[in-house]
């Protein structure tokens, strides 16, 4: 697992290493020449253009060695210099982006965008899988029905669209048409107000609905085929032969049986959420670490990048490993062999 | 797993009313797709993103057709381009004479008019342009000379109605009117009832003339435009362009992305899975822990950086798709191998000395279309929506516009807080309507590949 980690970062950085460096160099350049115009007795003290030209290019020079830049990024010990920093979570400076704080520390502005993430698509993952696992259950006890029709086909129908297109029609009929929810997700009051968590939490009601919306068919779909499979199986028959009612039976034993598959898609779809969704981000302008990511890109602030990157890794890793261990925990089967 | 043949797929993916709807859908979409490449010239298309190309047609105007659900009619917008030319000689003076005829019968008066002309001309001719409108009244708009030229000369040039001249003129004909017009625009007064500031409708004719000492002097081509707010079948965006075209020429466009990824990715995965496990031991190790390393990362995030450092062409882009789509199908295909590995037939060919492609190829890869076709029915939507993502962020090759792009600059020129809802609506609808054709038919696909689910 720590292999697929290092793997991953190594990735990261080979991708943007190369622009990393140039944008490095171009800011020493940057640098040097604001310091001598900020110092007008250097441009003084030399006796023609040439001489003072020189003398520039050895300060570029002198400094893109001392921080390394004179080897190429794939350098061995550069590369390993780099990855020793992101494992100690030391991601540096942020080159344009700053948290809402003023800092430009990467962890600093990863910390901040972070909460906000797991307030919106943790709070809405939880919802789906609840809404997901009850409806499952019932439309898999009435295989056939009209709730279980319904349900399959909503959950094609909802898994075909994409959510953020689904967020845009919802910003159209409910911030425009019908003006009951803000279009942009972000308050506009200052996270210091005492009034700022609940105007977060209405600013977050639509971006919610939608991202509950489009989730929770596939949920309940998912959770019926499971439940299905074992409502087939002997061992239920022999509890309805015996006279056990229905819903004793699904919520009793059908289910504690579909568990390991649910728990493990709850695990993973749970981290899967703490990256937030990019797309779904950009379009409610929600100020998590999905926006940050896009932000980071677009302006192509590296640090940032790589950061966000890892520690979304990190997240995925943990829970593919945590839906493991619960998998084996509720399906014993799977640790003897 | 079952030993479905090819034909039999064929005959119960017919029998199965989800998958007539889904290949119902699909020949939809490939009809409007040869449709649009061959009504639509390549050129057109690539003029997408270019601006002066599109100055002819309205900004953010709502489809023609709305009109037929509204009482009040929304001014359409009218691109003239026929007029009944006429040439004439009075002495030393050759008259050529363009007339458009146009119905007017809007609710609401035009946002402006222009003429367009292209004019090929010696010396100094003179241009003048009147409308007859339906009350008989003639107005007179315009009449200027053309610069001077000593030898031939093909001119291009747009009178607008926002002119000064036409100001001047109109005002100087205020008289004719009933209600103060000083401050109204041109097209205000034109379209205006004598009496009243009310619209006139019926039938307006706008004759263009130009008068020139030369025989060769004439209008080549010209066009008048009437600037509505309502125009085609889907509607203009923000920045003029007919979203028709751009719904239209997004089919194919959309269908060979998807497709070629799934495939793609599907045969990739394919191969890699049955070979891992067909090998078995330390190879399988080794490449089931790359297949798990490509599975642990990001893929979005990934995409999104291999956009901006490598190059966002479509091609590459596929590429990219391909790279995350096939780990899925590895792993399933892998121990699908690892089965048919230890069946009869497959060990007696081994001992019969076949070289492994051989069995591979003619023993395992047969075993597994039906789960292959399956699955690459099942991928399409997911690598529609997913490049719809990426040219939703901006990261989508500009010189192919798809639905995602549409979509993105819908959003950064907020078309969903500004309600334009034509402009968001059709192109989500499109995708959706595309992933739903795959995901029917790979649905029925997967009940006949799994008859399990049949029973269901």
């Amino acid at each position: 697992m720590f292999g697929v980690l290092m793997a991953t970062l190594l990735l990261t950085v080979a991708l943007v290493g190369s622009n990393m460096d140039t944008i490095l160099t171009q800011g020493v350049v940057f640098q040097v020449r604001a310091e001598i115009t900020e110092n007008p007795e250097i441009v003084k003290s030399f006796a023609n253009a040439e001489e003072f030209e020189k003398f520039v290019q050895d300060q570029i020079q002198q400094r893109i060695k001392t921080l390394g830049l004179d080897e190429p990024w794939y350098a061995p010990q550069r590369i390993g210099l780099t990855m020793f920093k992101i494992l100690t979570l030391d991601f540096g400076h942020a080159t344009f982006l700053t948290s809402d704080s003023g800092s430009s520390d990467v962890k600093d502005i990863i910390l901040e965008k972070l909460p906000r993430t797991i307030l919106l698509f943790t709070t809405a993952t939880i919802i789906i899988s609840i809404i997901g696992i009850f409806l499952g259950a019932i439309s898999s006890s009435k295989v056939g029905s009209k709730i279980d029709r319904l349900t399959s086909s909503f959950a094609i129908v909802s898994s075909s669209f994409p959510v953020w297109w689904i967020g845009m029609l919802m910003i159209f009929l409910f911030a425009f048409v019908y003006q009951i929810f803000p279009a942009r997700a972000t308050p506009s009051i200052s996270p210091t107000d005492p009034g700022y968590f609940a105007a977060l939490l209405y600013h977050m009601a639509l971006p919610l609905i939608t991202i509950v919306l489009i989730g929770f068919g596939s949920w309940a779909y998912l959770v019926r085929n499971f439940m299905v499979g074992i409502m087939q199986e002997d061992f239920i028959s022999a509890k309805r032969t015996m006279g056990i009612n229905q819903k004793r039976i699904i919520y009793r034993h059908a289910l504690k049986n579909a568990a390991p598959p649910i728990v493990t898609i709850l695990a993973l779809s749970l981290s899967g959420s703490l990256g937030g969704a990019i797309i779904t981000e950009a379009v409610f302008d929600w100020p998590g670490m999905g926006r940050l990511y896009f932000e980071a890109i677009t302006v192509m602030d590296l640090p940032v990048i790589i950061g966000a990157t890892y520690v979304l890794t990190v997240f995925f890793l943990i829970s593919i490993f945590v839906a493991d261990v619960l998998y084996g925990y509720f399906d014993p089967r799977v640790r003897t062999s | 797993m079952s030993n479905v043949t090819t034909n039999e797929i064929k005959r119960e993916l017919l029998r199965s009313k989800l998958g007539i709807a889904g290949i119902g859908i699909l020949v939809i979409l490939v009809l409007i797709s040869i449709i649009a490449i061959i009504i639509i010239p390549l050129d057109t298309f690539k003029e997408w993103n270019n601006p002066s190309s599109w100055l002819t047609y309205p900004k953010t105007s709502v489809p023609a057709w709305v009109n037929n659900f509204q009482s009040e009619k929304i001014p359409e917008h009218k691109i003239l381009e026929e007029a009944t030319a006429d040439n004439q000689i009075v002495g030393d003076l050759h008259i050529h004479t363009k007339q458009f005829k146009f119905n007017y019968s809007f609710d609401d008066y035009p946002n402006d008019f222009i003429y367009e002309f292209t004019a090929n001309y010696f010396g100094s001719p003179l241009i003048e342009i009147t409308a007859i409108r339906p009350d008989g009244l003639s107005l007179d708009l315009i009449s200027s000379s053309l610069p001077y030229s000593e030898s031939l000369v093909t001119h291009n040039e747009r009178i607008f109605s926002t002119d000064e001249a036409v100001k001047k003129n109109l005002s100087l004909q205020s008289q004719k009117f009933n209600f103060d017009s000083t401050h109204l625009s041109a097209e205000d007064i034109v379209f205006s009832n004598q009496m009243n500031h009310e619209i006139l409708k019926g039938e307006y004719i706008v004759v263009v003339r130009m008068f020139s000492t030369n025989p060769e002097s004439e209008i080549k081509s010209s066009s008048l435009i009437i600037g509505g707010k309502a125009f085609g079948i889907m509607g203009t965006d923000e920045l003029r362009r007919d979203l028709a075209i751009g719904l239209l020429w997004g089919t194919p466009l959309a269908l060979f992305i998807g497709v070629v990824v799934a495939i793609g990715s599907v045969v990739m995965g394919l191969l890699y899975g049955i070979y891992a496990g067909y090998k078995g031991k330390f190879v399988d190790e080794s490449m089931m822990r790359f297949n798990d390393v490509i599975y642990a990362l990001p893929a979005l995030p990934f995409l999104i950086i291999l956009a901006v450092t490598i190059s966002n062409s479509i091609f590459l882009m596929i590429g990219f798709l391909m790279i995350f789509g096939w780990v899925g199908v590895a792993k399933v295909s892998r121990s699908m191998a690892l089965q048919i590995k230890t069946k009869g037939y497959v060990e007696a060919s081994k001992m019969m000395g076949q070289k492994n492609s051989k069995i591979i190829l003619k023993h395992i890869v047969p075993q597994l279309l039906p789960y292959a076709f399956a699955s690459i029915a099942i991928s399409v939507p997911a690598a529609i929506t997913t490049e719809a993502g990426l040219s939703f962020l901006g990261l989508g090759d500009p010189s192919f516009p798809t639905w995602g792009q549409i979509l993105h600059d819908a959003n950064t020129f907020g078309a969903a807080s500004r309600g334009l809802w034509w402009w968001i609506m059709p192109p989500g609808i499109m995708i959706a309507i595309t992933g739903l054709a795959f995901v029917f038919i790979g649905n029925a696909l997967d009940a006949i590949v799994n008859p399990k689910l049949k029973k269901q």
